[in-house]
């Protein structure tokens, strides 16, 4: 800018000697030369380990799918067959079941939606700075808490004379006992810290100007979330349905501990691990709820929802 | 105030303040951001809010807006007290100074929104729309998304998307902030032009004294949420009310009551804007009538294109800066040298009480 003529300072400052040099150092010098060999050395150990856990155990499991089980010695025969896969899409108890898991993923989702939506904008828009860090330890606060802790003490607020029903009672509900709807309830609780981190975030992303604007230009408060707020949100939002959805999809340990008689695709899965000792077949009940995670993934992709994963 | 009611006989609208604030007070826990302002803003008026950052002016702009509630005092448009209504019930739109366009929405979309949310039919918001984007020549990207466009088109799509809706006041926060200097410059004229030709009273908020200085019909000055000084650029800048003024607005020096005291006299403060100083590069100034002049040494010397900017220590008296708008003399050595600072007696602003 502009040209500053001044007075040659006189005092050089305290003590005389020189700045240190960074020392030669040949190696980091070769790094920042070529990018090739500094991106391999990033990138070998985490492509090592995503190569090994996840993609050669996906493989496995695709493996252990097409093989069968020997009924008289109990172990896995590696003869090739497709009837495990066959059996898990064509039989109606299994179809039944899909279904059924499906629809409690889909509940346990929309609940949370539902639930997470207004908590979220409270904590992101209204609630004061303090406040704000504070509730956010709150929503996480359950996540520190082991999933079986959190399990079994629904089970306690299901039981036959627990909260729910004591709660219930006065105003004519009653405590849907151990059973699906049980199922529901506790995973839409268990899951809802995913689904509110996500929406969370979306919101603060949200700069406040633009629902002052809104309101400016005469929308009503209404208007301002239909119009303005849920459009921004909607990858957030679907950020937060996935991490609900195949949580739940897998899930089989609460359906165990509130679902009584409650079978889901992972109850299945337990069960022929365990009890049954038929590991190709459980392998075969597992790759449906991957199949629909991914239909599901390849749907949400083009809304730009991955970004915010 | 009996002209004012005589005239109200007359044009009964004509005198009704476009806005008028009696009182105004914000206060954010201990600190008043906004401490007792009193203003009235006339129909048709291009006025400025002029301060440095945390001076209360935003503050005022988003009380009017209905961002932000007051907590004592009252705001009125057009007569109307509006003081506890939402911005929704205002008839007052706001330009941002982030312009604040929404993301996921077309231009057309954006600057529809306003019509659409007061129940304007689909087609008709959308013709107004394009012909409002036409008037602002983006006629020819309505479809386009605000992160198409640069910082200069963004904020013409603001400003059509506040027009479009046909307020009574226009408020505009700081928003020619973001923008590099020509194209600042070619929007502070545009703005002005549009001023005119709508009709519509604009308040603008803006730290920029020039800014204010060349678009404004009336400044308010604010200072630590007050109002310093209100009135033309012209009173502003060659009378101000104090040294708060006469520093923010432009630059001043100051001289003291002492100072004062020996040249004339007379126990106050004055300032003289460095434009109005000449310089002579030796001892010998002219002692002539109705001239003051008072020895120093050069400190400094700053080019800055169409000057120069000399600082000059003055004997018994403060350092002052000196606009020189002719070729320096050339090959000598100018820092440290004795020169003579002298101005007119009429260019001596007399600053009343101290600051």
């Amino acid at each position: 800018m502009a040209l500053q003529i001044s007075q040659p300072g006189a005092d050089p400052g305290p003590g005389n000697a020189p700045v240190p040099r960074a020392k030669r150092n040949s190696f980091s010098a070769l790094l920042n030369r070529s990018p090739n060999i500094r991106l391999a050395g990033l990138l070998a150990a985490p492509a090592g380990w995503l190569v090994l856990v996840c993609i050669a155990a996906l493989a496995a499991l695709l493996i252990t799918a097409l093989w069968t089980v020997d009924t008289f010695t109990g172990k896995v025969s590696q003869t090739w067959t497709v009837d495990n896969i066959l059996q898990v899409v064509t039989d109606p108890v299994y179809q039944t079941i899909t279904l059924r898991t499906i629809w409690i993923a889909l509940a346990v989702t929309l609940i949370d939606v539902v639930i997470a939506i207004p908590i979220s904008f409270f904590i992101a828009k209204v609630a004061t700075a303090r406040w704000q860090k504070l509730l956010v330890v709150a929503v996480l606060m359950p996540l520190w808490a082991s999933y079986l802790v959190k399990a079994y003490a629904w089970r306690n607020v299901l039981a036959e004379g627990g909260l729910l029903e004591w709660l219930g009672t006065p105003v004519g509900l009653n405590s849907p006992g151990y059973s699906e709807s049980a199922v529901i309830l506790t995973l839409a609780y268990i899951w809802l810290p995913y689904m509110i981190l996500p929406i969370h975030a979306g919101f603060e992303k949200v700069p406040d100007s633009l629902l002052e604007a809104s309101s400016d230009l005469g929308a009503k408060p209404w208007n301002t979330m239909r119009l303005v707020m849920l459009p921004i949100l909607v990858p957030s939002i679907i950020a937060g349905t996935i991490f609900t959805f195949s949580l739940s999809l897998g899930d089989y340990i609460t359906a165990q501990i509130v679902g009584g008689t409650t079978q889901m695709l992972g109850t299945v899965v337990y069960a022929n691990v365990g009890a049954a000792n038929n590991l190709p077949f459980a392998s075969a009940v597992s790759l449906i709820p991957i199949v629909i995670i991914m239909i599901y993934l390849f749907v949400v992709r083009r809304t730009g929802a991955l970004n915010n994963l | 105030m009996s002209e004012t009611a005589l005239a109200a006989v007359q044009k009964p609208t004509a005198e009704v303040p476009a806005i008028r604030l009696r009182r105004l007070t914000k206060s954010f826990g201990e600190t008043n951001a906004v401490d007792g302002v009193d203003l009235d803003i006339r129909q048709g008026e291009f006025f400025s809010m002029l301060g440095p950052s945390g001076s209360g002016k935003t503050t005022v702009l988003r009380l009017i807006a209905g961002f932000e509630l007051p907590t004592s005092g009252t705001i009125e448009l057009e007569g109307q007290d509006v003081s506890g209504k939402a911005p929704f019930e205002r008839d007052v739109n706001t330009v941002f100074q982030d312009y604040a366009l929404f993301p996921h929405m077309s231009l057309v979309d954006n600057v529809a929104y306003g019509l659409r949310v007061r129940g304007m039919g689909r087609t008709e918001r959308r013709e107004r729309a394009a012909e409002a984007l036409g008037r602002v020549q983006l006629g020819k990207f309505v479809s386009r998304r605000p992160s198409q466009l640069s910082g200069g088109q963004r904020q013409r799509v603001a400003l059509a998307r506040a027009l479009v809706v046909e307020p009574k006041v226009l408020l505009l926060d700081e928003p020619l902030g973001a923008l590099d200097l020509k194209l600042r410059q070619q929007m502070q004229i545009e703005l002005k032009e549009l001023q005119r030709s709508l009709g519509i009273t604009f308040i603008f908020v803006t730290h920029d004294q020039e800014e204010a200085l060349t678009m404004s019909d009336r400044i308010g000055v604010f200072n630590n949420g007050k109002i310093a000084q209100i009135g033309t650029a012209h009173e502003i800048y060659q009378r101000p009310a104090g040294p708060f003024v006469a520093n923010f607005v432009g630059t001043s020096n100051l001289f003291d009551p002492v100072v004062a005291g020996r040249l004339y006299g007379r126990q106050e403060q004055f300032v003289v804007r460095p434009e109005r100083l000449s310089l002579s590069w030796d001892r010998s100034a002219a002692m002539h009538d109705g001239v003051a002049s008072l020895p120093g040494k050069v400190t400094s010397i700053v080019y800055v294109g169409h000057a120069t900017q000399v600082n000059v220590a003055l004997e018994d008296g403060p350092a002052v800066v000196v606009l020189v708008g002719t070729e320096l003399p050339e090959g000598e050595q100018l820092l440290g040298r004795d020169v003579t600072v002298s101005w007119a007696h009429r260019d001596a602003v007399w600053l009343p009480g101290e600051a």
